[in-house]
C-alpha cells in the first residue's frame, strides 16, 4: 500500500466549501445521464409543449402568409377611380368620368384591363323572363342593373359560363342586350342560351348574351343584370360612368395611382389615371388602390395566432408541471445522495444549484428537441399542402430559451426542498 | 468534547446525550459501544458536525465548532471528517473511482490531484484493480471498502464509522477491520461506533455509552 502525500492544508484555518462550475456541470451531467430513461420521460412534456408552440406559431404564420399572398395579389393590382366626394357633393352630382374612360385608361402602360361600372337606376322596374305580365308577380323580381363597358369583365377578373360578354360595339349601338350574373340568371330561370332567351326590365326586352361564371372582384355583379353603358344611357338615362375599375400589372399600381409619380399639372399633384381621364380637372376624381385587404389579413393572422398561442401555452404549462413533478420525485428518491453530499462537505447552495441545473438542462434539452420537431412539422405540413413554409427566425431560439426557463422555474421548488434536506434524516433513511 | 450534551426539545424534552467530556487524541483508535437507543447515533452526529450540541463545546483540531456557520461546518465535514456508513451510501451509477473522487469536489482539491489521490486511497483499501467497476457489481465488503477509501481520500482529521460492519458477514467484517487496523497504524484517527463487541475490541480504547451517559474504560 502506498502512502498518500502528507496533507498540505493548514489545519488551523476553517475553509468554506467551494464547488467549481466545471465540477457542478460534471455532477449535473452524471446526475442526468445516470438515469437516461427518466431524463427522456421528464423532457417529454417540454418537448411536446415546445413542439406544439413552435409548429402552431409557424403554421399560423405560414397559413397567414398564404392568405396574405392571395389577398395581396388581388389587392395590389386593383385600382378604382371614382368621382371625388368633395365639391358638388353627393350622388346627384354628375360624374366627370368620360364614356370612353376604358379606352383612355387602357392606353396607359401597366394597365392590364380596365372597364367602367355604374349602378343603373331603373326606377323600381321589375325584371322577368316571360313576356306576360303576371298579376300575381310571382315571376317578377327586383334585380339590380349594372352598366359596364366591354372591358370590365377582364378588369374584375371574371369568367363567362356560357355565351359571351358584350363588347363596346354593343355599347356604341345601344343594343338591347344583357349579361346575367349567375345568381340573377337562376332567379330568372335562364340556364341555356341556345333558345336565345330574352328578359324584360319593365316593358323593355333585352337579349341575354351570356351568363357570368364568377368574378374575383366586385361580387355584386353576380347578382345583377349587366348591360352595356350605351344601352343604359339609351334606355335608363345613365348620365356618366360611376367608377373605372382597373386591373394593373403587378408592381404598376403605385406608378398609376400615386400622385408623387407624376408631374404637377396646374399647381396640383395628380396621378396618371386622373390626368388620362379628366385632363381639365384631375382633382374631380379619386383613386383607390390596395385598400381594405391589409386589415383583413392582419385580423385573420391575429385570430389564428391567438388561438394557437393559447394551445401552445397550455401544453407548455403541462410540460413544466411534468418537470416539476418528476424533479420533486427525484429529489425525494435521491435523499440519501443529498445526505451523502452534505456529509462530504457540500453546502446547501451546492445541492440547490445541482438540482436546479439538472432541471434547467432537462428543459433546455426538451426545448431543443421540441423546436427541431416543431420546425420539421412546419416543413412537413407545408410540403403536403404545397405551401411556402414561413417562420420567424428568432422563434426556434426563443423556444429553446423558453424550454430552459420552464425547466428553471419548474426546478425551483424541488431544488429548495433538496437544499433544506437535513443530512441526518437523509442518511438514516435506507 | 467539554461538557457536550444534546437535548431534543419538545413537550417532554429528551436528553439524548447527557453533558459529558471526551477526548480523542490524534492517531487514536477509539470504539464507542452501547445498546441501541443509548445515544450512539446522537454522539455520531455531534462528532460528525451533522448536529449541534445544546450545551458544551466540541473542539476539532482545536477549533470550537459551536461558533461556526452552517457553511463553515460543511467545509469542516468536507476536509476534516471522513464518514463510513452502515449502508455504504455509494452512488450506484458512478464508477468506483468516481465515487471516491466525489469526496474531493467540495473542498478545493485541485482537479489534477484528485484522480491520483483517489487511486491511492483505493489501493490502500486493496481495490486498485476495481477502479472502473460500478458498486452494483461489487460484494458488500468491497462496497464498504470503497466507502472507506472515499472517507480517507480527503486526509481527514477524524474518520467516523457508524456500524461499518452492520451489513456485512463475519468474513467481510474481518476484512474491514483489517483495513481499519492498517489505517490506524499509518496514523489516522478513528472513531468506530458499533454494538459488535468483536469489532470494538480491535480498538485501542473503548468508550461505553449507556442511557446517554459516557463511560470511559
Amino acid at each position: 500500500m502506498s502512502e498518500l502525500t502528507p496533507p498540505v492544508r493548514d489545519r488551523s484555518v476553517v475553509q468554506v466549501p467551494k464547488l467549481s462550475m466545471r465540477d457542478l456541470l460534471e455532477e449535473m451531467v452524471s446526475g442526468l445521464l445516470g438515469r437516461p430513461g427518466r431524463l427522456v420521460l421528464t423532457a417529454l412534456g417540454t418537448v411536446l409543449g415546445i413542439t406544439a408552440l413552435v409548429s402552431t406559431l409557424g403554421l399560423a404564420k405560414t397559413a397567414g402568409n398564404q392568405i396574405v399572398s392571395r389577398f395581396d395579389e388581388l389587392s395590389e393590382t386593383r385600382i378604382v377611380v371614382s368621382p371625388s366626394d368633395n365639391g358638388f357633393g353627393g350622388q346627384d352630382a354628375t360624374s366627370s368620368i368620360p364614356w370612353d374612360a376604358e379606352l383612355r385608361v387602357a392606353r396607359l402602360n401597366g394597365v392590364v384591363a380596365a372597364g367602367t361600372k355604374s349602378d343603373v337606376d331603373v326606377s323600381g322596374a321589375l325584371s322577368r323572363s316571360v313576356p306576360v305580365v303576371d298579376p300575381l308577380g310571382i315571376n317578377e323580381h327586383q334585380i339590380s342593373v349594372i352598366a359596364t363597358s366591354g372591358g370590365l369583365l377582364n378588369a374584375v377578373r371574371g369568367d363567362i359560363r356560357t355565351g359571351r360578354y358584350f363588347d363596346n360595339g354593343h355599347s356604341d349601338r345601344a343594343d338591347p342586350v344583357v349579361v346575367l350574373g349567375p345568381a340573377a340568371a337562376q332567379r330568372l330561370n335562364i340556364f341555356r342560351l341556345d333558345t336565345q332567351p330574352a328578359i324584360f326590365i319593365g316593358e323593355q326586352s333585352f337579349t341575354v348574351l351570356g351568363i357570368i361564371d364568377d368574378v374575383a372582384r366586385e361580387p355584386d355583379l353576380l347578382n345583377a343584370i349587366v348591360m352595356p353603358d350605351g344601352t343604359a344611357r339609351e334606355f335608363f338615362a345613365l348620365q356618366a360612368p360611376a367608377e373605372v375599375h382597373i386591373d394593373a400589372a403587378v408592381g404598376a399600381t403605385s406608378l398609376l395611382a400615386n400622385e408623387r409619380m407624376t408631374m404637377t399639372v396646374g399647381g396640383t399633384e395628380s396621378n396618371m389615371l386622373q390626368i388620362a381621364l379628366t385632363p381639365d380637372d384631375p382633382e374631380s376624381l379619386r383613386t383607390q388602390a390596395s385598400q381594405g385587404y391589409t386589415a383583413v389579413r392582419q385580423d385573420v393572422e391575429g385570430d389564428v395566432n391567438a388561438l394557437f398561442v393559447v394551445l401552445g401555452a397550455v401544453s407548455l404549462l403541462v410540460g413544466g408541471l411534468g418537470i416539476a413533478n418528476v424533479t420533486l420525485v427525484s429529489v425525494l428518491e435521491r435523499t440519501p445522495e443529498i445526505g451523502l453530499r452534505r456529509a462530504l462537505g457540500a453546502a446547501r447552495r451546492h445541492i440547490a444549484a445541482q438540482f436546479l441545473l439538472e432541471s434547467t438542462v432537462t428543459g433546455l434539452l426538451g426545448g431543443i428537441i421540441g423546436a427541431s420537431v416543431g420546425v420539421l412539422t412546419i416543413v412537413a405540413v407545408s410540403a403536403v399542402r404545397d405551401w411556402t413554409p414561413v417562420l420567424e427566425g428568432y422563434l426556434p431560439f426563443a423556444a429553446v430559451g423558453l424550454g430552459a426557463v420552464i425547466g428553471l422555474i419548474a426546478g425551483t421548488y424541488p431544488a429548495l426542498r433538496a437544499a433544506r434536506t437535513e443530512p441526518i434524516a437523509a442518511l438514516r433513511s435506507s | 468534547m467539554r461538557q457536550v450534551g444534546r437535548t431534543f426539545p419538545g413537550p417532554s424534552p429528551v436528553e439524548a446525550f447527557k453533558p459529558s467530556d471526551m477526548k480523542i487524541e490524534q492517531g487514536e483508535y477509539v470504539s464507542i459501544v452501547g445498546p441501541s437507543g443509548s445515544g450512539k447515533s446522537t454522539l455520531l452526529h455531534l462528532l460528525g458536525l451533522l448536529d449541534r450540541p445544546t450545551t458544551g463545546h466540541y473542539l476539532l483540531d482545536g477549533i470550537d465548532t459551536g461558533e461556526l456557520s452552517d457553511n463553515a461546518r460543511a467545509g469542516m465535514r468536507g476536509s476534516r471528517i471522513g464518514f463510513v456508513f452502515q449502508s455504504f451510501h455509494l452512488l450506484h451509477h458512478r464508477s468506483v473511482l468516481e465515487n471516491v473522487e466525489i469526496a474531493q469536489i467540495y473542498n478545493r482539491m485541485p482537479r489534477k490531484e484528485r484522480r491520483e489521490r483517489a487511486i491511492n486511497a483505493l489501493e490502500r483499501v486493496g481495490l486498485g484493480h476495481r477502479l472502473k467497476f460500478t458498486p452494483r457489481t461489487l460484494s458488500g465488503g468491497e462496497r464498504q471498502r470503497v466507502a472507506v477509501a472515499r472517507a480517507l481520500v480527503t486526509e481527514p482529521s477524524l474518520l467516523l464509522a457508524d456500524e461499518p460492519t452492520g451489513n456485512l458477514d463475519t468474513e467481510m467484517s474481518r476484512d474491514i477491520m483489517a483495513v481499519f487496523d492498517d489505517l490506524h497504524h499509518s496514523g489516522l484517527t478513528l472513531a468506530v461506533i458499533t454494538h459488535d463487541l468483536d469489532v470494538s475490541q480491535r480498538a485501542e480504547r473503548q468508550v461505553r455509552i449507556i442511557d446517554g451517559t459516557l463511560h470511559n474504560s
